[in-house]
């Protein structure tokens, strides 16, 4: 940046030019860098052949792809963001009025009741080679496909390998090991109240162990040593012995697909693995808004995030299994990061109900 | 108000003194903050004050008042017992280093939450450096992560003001036989009291709305008032509760305004000022005041400040393949599916604090400007005070508040077709907003010491309301523009306030760029995101660094 130097500016000229003419320079010089006047301002705004992607702080896709679709729609795509996956239903239903853009992407099946229960998302026509395999995905309910499943993941518990094999105590295996006192000061997740996969695995328990029994299981874990973390990256790099941090924890909720980053350099396996019997799947989706500037351009997004080009690259960029069954995933994929055989389910219709209730509950039981 | 100069041009003038800043504050804080909590309170058209009753009927709540004043309290005692000591060291005396010194402390303030959780748990975790403290998950880490932060503020505001205190006040007193520390005590710290107030309510709002660092180093256990409105809003969208927070947090606010505003105001007066070359000396040891500064900033510089930002650097530096530079080296890369290299987001960064650090300083400099008058009429007085303590409450609110705010607001800005909710400008205009008071903060002690005679002289001498300004204040406030831009580039630079909570158009800046790559799995991530952490350091250093040096020459400085 081209910070105005004073110092070159001679007191004596300075005063005699004035103050106003110095600030005014000043100004320009500025101006010259700043972000609404440089050369990368957007001066797009809402026109017809723009569409604006609503979206969370880890949508990504890999360098040309998004210009490509441009170029073929015709269409230019503003991509705006929000930090927190949590809240962007929640925003999207304060701004139902006034929408922020023209499809959101990003809506996970633990908030999916709620935003087809708030309205925020309308039925689209698409036509897209995965659309059928995306209709697997459909949230039970939302019979007019409001929301259409663009990838998925399973939420589940990674144990450092190395860490259990140096020390020659077995690895956990399902929920129940974990309390055993073996594994006592050894676990640490997320806290589902601030974290998005912190709930997902809230809801795992839900699932395993029923609306009766799942806050006897977090108090017996809270007995056994558990550690909360405000959010996934403090658990897995800061508590985690495996995730480049080397904390003290070798038991870290993460995803099925976090393993194969874990291979060490010049090694031919990762030192992870997840714990498939302790997993839930979460469901990304898309759906246009509702009262959406450009809805005809929202719908050509949408094709396009189901189109193969985004579905093979959607591992690559966003960590997740793309919902096609059309596309190879990577190689690394293939060989460690298998999917959990039967991971945990609860009726998205009982998380839209129960979920402020569990949070209660489970901020009282672990917390305190 | 008794305007200073005659004639209908001077009035205009401070008319429009007052009404563009007030504009400013209304349109970007009281509207979308009304705007939020109005819908906390109305329920199907009618008012609903049922919140109440239903929040303050929860134990939780009256917990989160407490912690919440606890963590602000100790935090400010802290950030103030050491700050002092280090605004002495780094603004009165004289040292080779000074200037990297005073741009280093700066670097704490502008550090994402998210970074810090990384410099200081890691060491306070069981197996780190310092896990044998027991430390982790503790008040008390969340304390000194308040100082850490904070200790800046106190450095900057307090050093403003000492390094342009007239010496000879003290240096008389030492002739007539008083001790250091009895001058220290009856001369100096009296005349710096307005500057102590200042720092020390600046630092309560800062840790009174702290919400990142509480849950990244503490957790909810140790919820505050904000956490809590953060919860209500973001998660559950209960925003009657957030409503009813947002008002608790409110009154706590006003009142520790009201205490500090008191104190200020009673310590008060016009000072003899100096320009800062003249009162700065050469460190002595033998100086009993020096040497417990010297000690005292040491302590605080290498054990809470430089601890956390070393073991950051350390860890940027250690890569799958050893020790090396390839986490900086990938900065320079476009990453793969972030779109920018993290020198492009820098850029974008730097960009945008320069749009919210002018705002700050014109919408700054002249609240400042009006607030600095002492009108006769005691009603004016009142109003000029009230009007000081407005522009602070931007500090006081919560960020989530503000930001939600923007979102149910900005759609259509007084009827306005334009969308400012995913505009560029509006994140400019949410820092400017957390700037403002801080540059108000900075540059209102060094006015307000200006004695009134000597514009009263200027203006028997002939001098035009406007000269009277150009010539006294304005010369004055220069002085105090250097540190107050540094101060304004680095709460831009950092990202505070609401900005976190707007949709960001496709022009990542720096701190989301590192909250990003914190998000994904894999050691090269891991290290990308520390070296983009230790670039921001820098780059806020560098920054503060520069702005410490426009103030040297001290434009029209012929007073």
């Amino acid at each position: 940046m081209t910070t105005p130097r004073p110092r070159t500016a001679p007191r004596t000229r300075a005063r005699r030019a004035g103050a106003p003419a110095v600030a005014a320079a000043a100004l320009l010089a500025l101006t010259a860098c700043s972000a609404t006047g440089g050369p990368t301002a957007d001066g797009t705004t809402g026109g017809a052949g723009t569409v604006t992607l609503v979206t969370h702080e880890s949508f990504a896709l890999s360098d040309g792809l998004l210009e490509r679709f441009e170029d073929e729609s015709g269409l230019t795509v503003q991509v705006v963001q929000q930090a927190d996956a949590g809240a962007l239903v929640n925003q999207l239903v304060l701004t139902k009025d006034a929408p922020l853009g023209d499809l959101v992407f990003g809506i996970d099946n633990a908030f999916a009741s709620r935003a087809l229960a708030e309205g925020v998302v309308v039925p689209a026509e698409i036509d897209a080679p995965a659309a059928q395999d995306a209709a697997e995905h459909a949230v039970p309910g939302d019979e007019d496909g409001a929301l259409t499943a663009i990838d998925f993941g399973d939420v589940c518990l990674n144990v450092d390998t190395a860490w259990f094999a140096s020390r020659g105590v077995p690895e956990p295996t399902t929920l129940e090991s974990l309390l055993d006192p073996a594994y006592r000061d050894l676990v640490v997740v997320p806290d589902p109240v601030t974290s998005s996969p912190g709930l997902a695995f809230l809801l795992a328990t839900v699932g395993a162990f029923g609306q009766d029994g799942w806050a006897d299981y977090w108090a017996g874990l809270r007995d056994n040593g558990l550690q909360v973390a405000d959010g996934w990256s403090e658990a897995y790099y800061t508590d985690f012995t495996a995730g480049g941090g080397e904390g003290p924890r070798p038991v870290v909720l993460s995803y099925a697909s976090s393993p194969p980053y874990t291979v060490p350099e010049g090694g031919d396996a990762p030192t992870t693995r997840a714990l498939l019997d302790t997993c839930f799947r979460q469901v990304e989706y898309a759906g246009v808004l509702a009262g959406a500037a450009n809805p005809e351009g929202a719908a050509r997004l949408l094709e396009f995030l189901l189109s193969d080009d985004v579905q093979a690259d959607i591992p690559v960029a966003m960590y997740m299994y793309p919902v096609s069954s059309g596309v190879d995933l990577p190689p690394e994929w293939e060989s460690w990061a298998p999917l959990a055989a039967e991971p945990f389910a609860v009726a998205p219709a009982d998380v839209a109900e129960h979920r402020e209730q569990w949070l209660t509950t489970w901020s009282d039981t672990v917390i305190g | 108000m008794r305007v200073p100069g005659r004639g209908w041009r001077a009035g205009l003038g401070w008319g429009l003194a007052v009404v563009v800043p007030l504009a400013f504050l209304t349109a970007f804080f009281v509207w979308p903050v009304a705007e939020i909590v109005g819908r906390g309170f109305v329920a199907d058209g009618r008012l609903d004050l049922g919140g109440f009753a239903d929040v303050f009927s929860r134990p939780r709540t009256w917990r989160v008042v407490g912690q919440t004043l606890a963590q602000a309290a100790l935090g400010t005692a802290g950030a103030v017992l050491l700050g002092v000591p280090g605004a002495y060291l780094l603004h009165r005396c004289r040292f080779p280093g000074r200037g990297a010194l005073r741009a280093f402390v700066t670097v704490p303030f502008v550090l994402p939450t998210v970074v810090v959780g990384v410099a200081f748990r890691s060491l306070l975790v069981d197996g780190g450096l310092l896990g044998g403290l027991g430390l982790d998950g503790t008040f008390t880490a969340i304390v000194l992560a308040l100082v850490f932060f904070n200790y800046a503020v106190v450095v900057r505001t307090v050093g403003g003001m000492w390094e342009r205190l007239d010496p000879r006040a003290e240096q008389a007193a030492r002739a007539l036989g008083a001790s250091p520390w009895r001058v220290l005590r009856t001369v100096t710290l009296p005349a710096l009291g307005p500057a102590i107030a200042s720092a020390a309510s600046l630092v309560f709002l800062f840790c009174a709305t702290a919400f990142g660092t509480v849950l990244v180093l503490g957790g909810r256990r140790y919820g505050t008032v904000e956490t809590e409105i953060w919860i209500q809003t973001t998660q559950f969208l209960d925003l009657r509760a957030a409503a009813v927070l947002s008002v608790v947090q409110l009154v706590v606010v006003v009142a520790a305004l009201s205490v500090a505003g008191r104190a200020r105001a009673r310590t008060e007066r016009a000072l003899a000022l100096g320009a800062p070359a003249a009162t700065a000396h050469r460190v002595r040891l033998r100086d009993p005041l020096d040497a417990v500064a010297v000690v005292v900033t040491a302590l605080t510089v290498a054990g809470l400040l430089a601890l956390p930002l070393l073991n950051l650097v350390v860890r940027s530096l250690r890569t799958p393949r050893g020790w090396g530079l390839d986490n900086y080296a990938a900065l320079a890369v476009p990453q793969d599916t972030l779109a920018v290299s993290a020198w492009q987001a820098a850029g974008t960064s730097v960009r945008t604090a320069v749009d919210a650090t002018m705002i700050a300083l014109v919408v700054g400099g002249l609240v400042a400007l009006v607030v600095s008058r002492r009108p006769r009429r005691a009603a004016a007085r009142r109003a000029v005070a009230g009007l000081d303590a407005l522009f602070m409450l931007p500090l006081g609110v919560s960020a989530v508040t503000v930001g939600f705010g923007f979102l149910v607001s900005m759609d259509a800005p007084l009827g306005l077709p334009v969308d400012l909710r995913t505009s560029p400008v509006l994140v400019a205009v949410a820092q400017a907003v957390v700037a403002v008071p801080l540059v108000v903060r900075t540059v209102l002690p060094v006015l307000r010491a200006v004695d009134p005679r000597q514009r009263e002289v200027a203006a028997t001498l002939g001098a035009s309301p406007g000269r009277v300004l150009r010539t006294v204040d304005l010369a004055v406030a220069l002085r105090a523009v250097g540190l107050a831009l540094g101060f304004a580039f680095a709460a831009s630079l950092g990202e505070f306030g609401a900005t976190s909570f707007l949709a960001r158009p496709q022009e990542p800046t720096l701190p989301v760029v590192i909250f990003r790559l914190l998000g994904r799995p894999g050691a090269e991530n891991y290290g990308a995101a520390l070296a983009a952490s230790v670039l921001l350091a820098a780059l806020t250093a560098g920054v503060v660094a520069v702005c410490e040096r426009l103030r040297r020459p001290g434009i029209g400085g012929a007073w």
